[in-house]
């Protein structure tokens, strides 16, 4: 593309970035934060948990930061009211839809959503908690997923894919009953694909992926997609 | 039934002629559960390696859309309209009958294998409604009775367990 | 005369031909064999017509033809004679006999078979559906005859690319799929796009349930979507249409098939269009079971053979679609007015409906109502014309109680919104939606609660998954309904149902999402008191909840 900028104003402030970045790059590179889970820097954008919705002037719509490229004149507000109480919302829904329990948590004090509810003051939940019963996978010799604590948010899938290039891991089903799988959803010990590299777990941003016995302070790496992928030779 | 080396070429010569293109991946699943009756692992597995996909982008296709059946079904099966049309007309009480009187679940078979009742959301019948499809074919209008009757006389000798 | 390629001017011969090879027939019988009449027996009507002209020896001045819906699907199989439009409802091969002696040999229509409700037909405007239950839709030539293909020549023959997008942008003419895109506007954006090969996608999803119009459209008159796409690919420069159609519309896959085949043998498709060098070529895609498939940019990621996961937009298909290419995606109901307005000029199409929604629109009338089946009005109609006259009122004598526009993510409307003019601004404004045109009347006999909870399990299941708000949201909401109609809710549910309709409404990401918190949206506005009633005082006005507790009670 050309290498033509545009500017446009988040929260008041004036901002000037090349055409076509994101909303979400723009802001963060000029220090403003905006809130995220699925969005990880090195990997596509999905825009699926909706926790970085902003609002654009002129349109009633909400938009997900992390994917909506700037535009010149464009006047961007990522803390409203309303947006504020969406993503409280949004973070109830994912603490209430299976089975977190920071306490017993391997990624205890090391959980993005954990530390997402600290920071967006969600201190209730408003739904009634459901808890699931997923069975445990194991069976690799040293990595262990726990469904009952994924958020869907496939950045495990994304990192599998693009960056390591094995594709072991998709989803299965679809809405509520969706799930991350293994190949024809095989437990992870018999993969035909896995090569173990472990960047799902390095991603992951709650305690569904981790490694067996390894403090999750060490494992987590959500950096890796973004350097490995700016070294990459054509 | 074809014997199994028919089949695979069936499925080959499908392939084939949709040049091994990933994109044709619904068509052959849709190919796959016509020629075996639903999709296995071994056959998602051989689609996978001819098509050159990920199994586990193949295993997530075809469960993400709800015709595909990863289960072999039973020896007769019964469908019930979940769609609107079929929902304001009743549908759910035939629903709850079948369930009733042969002791199963949606979704699911009977023990011996020889009824299956499965939902669908729509079959387009809707004026008739509701509407109830067994062995595909099309009951509009139905009742409880007429559907359990129908059944009755299809399970016949070999007899189901009824409560 | 199948089978040979065919040059500009041929057309018009092979429509003289089949005209005149018409007009040796005194009667034709057309027996409707669509979806709604082949379960009950249109096939063995059709045989029966057959035979029974041959025995009364009246098969050179009858012509008995296999056609497609004519709308009044609760009472077939429908079988019309012609001249004089006479429809026999209810047609069973006994029957055909009698049918034949009296009406054909003796000229004395039998009474007492004939539909009787005239009027379903009198309200209705047949645009989109102008040859459905007329033409044999497995014979080109009866398509051509009836003025098909005309559009396409004439394109072809006298009007740019640019003409044709001009005469759709001046018929204000709006996407039929339901957010009601101008049609004209959308095509521009297509045209102008750069990047090449170009597609277009006509979508024959219909996931709503309850809803058969694109079915019967397909099944009546494929020619007219294929000439449709075939315009718009001229208008757009595209080379290649996919039609996405469900697996569940078996009888419309195969008549679609002929129909591409039929085409392409006469070089109406493939690489010279009519020995132009226009080229154009058609291929069939199955859906598989999945309501949001139908979502425009989920049906790009089915066609090319992945779960169909709607992504946001920007960037737009008309940019960036199928294999990121610029695509253009199209109902099928809107692209069969397309014809249309090429031949009879876009001022022709916008004087029909009102102003800022022209033409017509085709609805399911289902549920609760006297004469369901597939009906076409102009827009503007009101919904009491429809329920009431064309309807012919609620079933059974009972008492309207509301009437769900829009399918399983529309609104439930109140009496007091009967006299609402069906245009897309005036439903949206209410809560419900056009969606792909459902309308189902409801009773007295059903619960507002159950019927929210209904569409909300419904919206639940065809979730994709993807965004936290759909997937985890509505899951949420069931649990509040079952809460409530268990008999354990309270007033504060009330509130949290709202709140969190509000929020799945503006935070999901695709239309699904953003339409699936409208039924209950609706019935809390207004129908709040049978909530307040089966909260408070445990009762549930229409007798559908609180099943399994007095069971449980009972036991
Ligand atoms: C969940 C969902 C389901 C949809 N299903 C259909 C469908 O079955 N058929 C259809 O034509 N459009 C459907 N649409 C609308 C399409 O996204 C799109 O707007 C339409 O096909 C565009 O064509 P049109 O401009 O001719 O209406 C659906 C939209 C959503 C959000
Ligand atoms: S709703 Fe049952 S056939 Fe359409």
């Amino acid at each position: 593309m050309s290498n033509s900028t545009v500017t446009l104003k988040i929260d008041g402030v004036e901002i000037t970035v090349p055409e076509g970045t994101m909303i979400l790059k723009a802001a963060t590179d000029n220090g403003i934060r905006i809130p995220t889970l699925c969005a990880l820097e090195g990997l596509s954008n999905s825009g699926g948990c909706r926790l970085c919705l902003v609002e654009i002037a002129g349109s009633p719509k909400l938009f997900a930061a992390c994917i909506t490229p700037v535009s010149s004149g464009m006047v961007v507000t990522t803390n409203s009211e309303r947006l504020k109480e969406y993503r409280k919302m949004t973070v109830q829904l994912l603490l209430s839809e299976r089975t977190h329990v920071c306490s017993v948590c391997v990624a205890n004090d090391h959980c993005e959503l954990q530390s997402l509810a600290n920071e967006l003051g969600v201190d209730h939940v408003m739904f009634e908690r459901k808890w699931t019963d997923y069975k445990i996978d194991s069976t690799h010799d040293f990595l262990v997923i726990d469904r009952n604590r994924c958020i869907l948010c496939t950045r495990c899938i994304r990192v599998c894919d693009e960056i390591e290039g094995a594709h072991t891991l998709d989803l299965k089903m679809r809405g509520k009953d969706t799930q991350v799988i293994m190949d024809l959803d095989n437990n992870w010990g018999v993969s035909c694909s896995c090569t173990s590299c472990r960047k799902c777990a390095k991603v992951c941003p709650v305690g569904a992926i981790y490694v067996e016995e390894e403090p999750l302070a060490r494992t987590k790496h959500k950096e890796i997609a973004e350097f490995l992928l700016a070294r990459r030779r054509r | 039934m074809l014997r199994e080396d028919k089949r695979r070429e069936l499925l080959d010569n499908f392939m084939r002629k949709h040049e091994y293109d990933e994109s044709a991946l619904l068509e052959i699943l849709h190919k796959t559960q016509e020629i075996y009756g639903y999709l296995d692992n071994e056959s998602l597995m051989y689609v996978a390696q001819s098509l050159n996909l990920p199994p586990s982008h193949v295993y997530g296709v075809a469960t993400f859309y709800s015709f595909f059946k990863l289960k072999a079904a039973g020896e007769h099966v019964v469908t019930g309209c979940l769609g609107t049309a079929c929902y304001v007309k009743g549908v759910e009480e035939i629903m709850q009958a079948v369930e009733r009187e042969f002791n199963v679940k949606r979704g699911e078979s009977t023990a011996d294998g020889k009824l299956s009742l499965f939902v669908t959301r729509c079959i387009g019948a809707c004026a008739m409604a509701p509407s109830v499809v067994i062995d595909g074919e099309v009951m509009g209008k139905a009742t409880p009775e007429l559907v359990i009757n129908k059944l009755k006389l299809l399970l016949g000798g070999n007899k189901t367990e009824t409560r | 005369m199948e089978g040979t390629r065919l040059k500009l001017g041929d057309l018009q011969k092979i429509a003289e031909h089949e005209v005149d090879f018409e007009r040796a027939f005194k009667h034709r019988i057309n027996v409707c064999c669509s979806s709604g009449c082949v379960p009950f027996g249109a096939f063995d009507v059709l045989k029966a017509f057959q035979e029974a002209v041959k025995e009364f020896g009246v098969e050179k001045e009858c012509k008995v033809a296999r056609t497609g819906c004519v709308g009044t699907c609760a009472v077939g199989p429908a079988v019309v004679i012609e001249p004089g439009d006479y429809l026999y409802q209810n047609v069973t091969p006994d029957k055909v006999r009698q049918i034949v002696r009296d009406h054909i040999v003796l000229g004395l229509p039998v009474k007492d078979m004939l539909y009787q409700n005239e009027a379903f037909f009198k309200k209705q405007h047949r645009l989109v559906l102008r040859n459905a239950g007329k033409i044999d839709p497995t014979r080109i030539q009866d398509y051509i005859a009836a003025g098909g293909y005309a559009a396409i020549v004439k394109c072809l023959a006298t009007m740019t690319p640019q003409g044709v997008i001009y005469e759709v942008l001046g018929s204000g003419l709006r996407g039929r799929g339901g957010a009601g895109f101008p049609t004209g506007q959308k095509w521009s954006l297509v045209a102008r796009s750069h990047s090449s090969p170009k597609y277009i996608v006509a979508n024959l999803d219909e996931g709503d349930p309850g809803v058969f119009a694109n079915r019967t459209l397909a099944e009546a008159d494929p020619h007219a979507i294929l000439e449709g796409m075939l315009i718009a690919a001229y208008a757009v420069g595209a080379e290649k249409g996919y039609i996405y159609i469900r697996a569940e519309y078996p009888l419309a896959i195969e008549t679609l098939q002929k129909a591409i085949a039929q085409a392409r043998a006469m070089s109406l498709l493939g690489e010279n269009v009519l020995e132009t060098s226009f080229k154009f070529d058609v291929e069939l895609r199955f859906g598989a079971g999945a309501f949001v498939a139908g979502e425009e940019t989920a049906i790009l990621a089915s066609v090319e053979g992945r779960r169909a996961m709607p992504r946001p937009r920007p960037p737009y298909p008309a940019n960036s679609g199928l294999w990121g290419k610029p695509t253009l995606i199209q109902n099928v109901e809107t692209l069969a007015n397309i014809p249309l307005i090429v031949l009879n000029g876009g001022a022709w199409f916008s004087k029909i409906g009102t102003g800022k929604c022209t033409g017509t629109k085709c609805f399911s009338l289902t549920g609760k109502v006297n004469n369901p089946g597939i009906i076409e009005v102009p827009m503007g109609i009101t919904l009491h014309e429809v329920v009431f006259d064309v309807g012919g009122g609620v079933a059974d004598n009972r008492k309207f109680k509301a009437v769900l526009v829009g399918g399983p993510s529309g609104g439930c409307l109140p009496e007091t919104l009967l006299e609402l003019p069906i245009d897309y601004d005036s439903l949206t404004r209410v809560g419900a939606i056009m969606g792909s045109g459902g309308i189902v009347v409801i009773d007295d006999k059903s619960c507002m609660v159950d019927t929210a909870k209904f569409f909300t399990d419904f919206c639940i299941d065809e979730s994709c998954g993807k965004c936290t708000p759909c997937r985890a949201g509505l899951a949420k909401i069931k649990e509040i309904f079952e809460g409530i109609t268990r008999g354990e809710g309270n007033l504060e549910d009330l509130a949290t149902l709202e709140k969190a309709s509000i929020y799945i409404r503006d935070a999901s990401l695709c239309g699904l999402g953003q339409t699936a918190p409208n039924p209950v949206i609706t019935t809390l506005r207004y129908f709040k008191d049978e909530y307040v009633r089966h909260i408070v005082d445990k009762v549930c006005p229409a007798d559908r909840c609180f099943k399994n507790v007095k069971e449980v009670n009972k036991q």
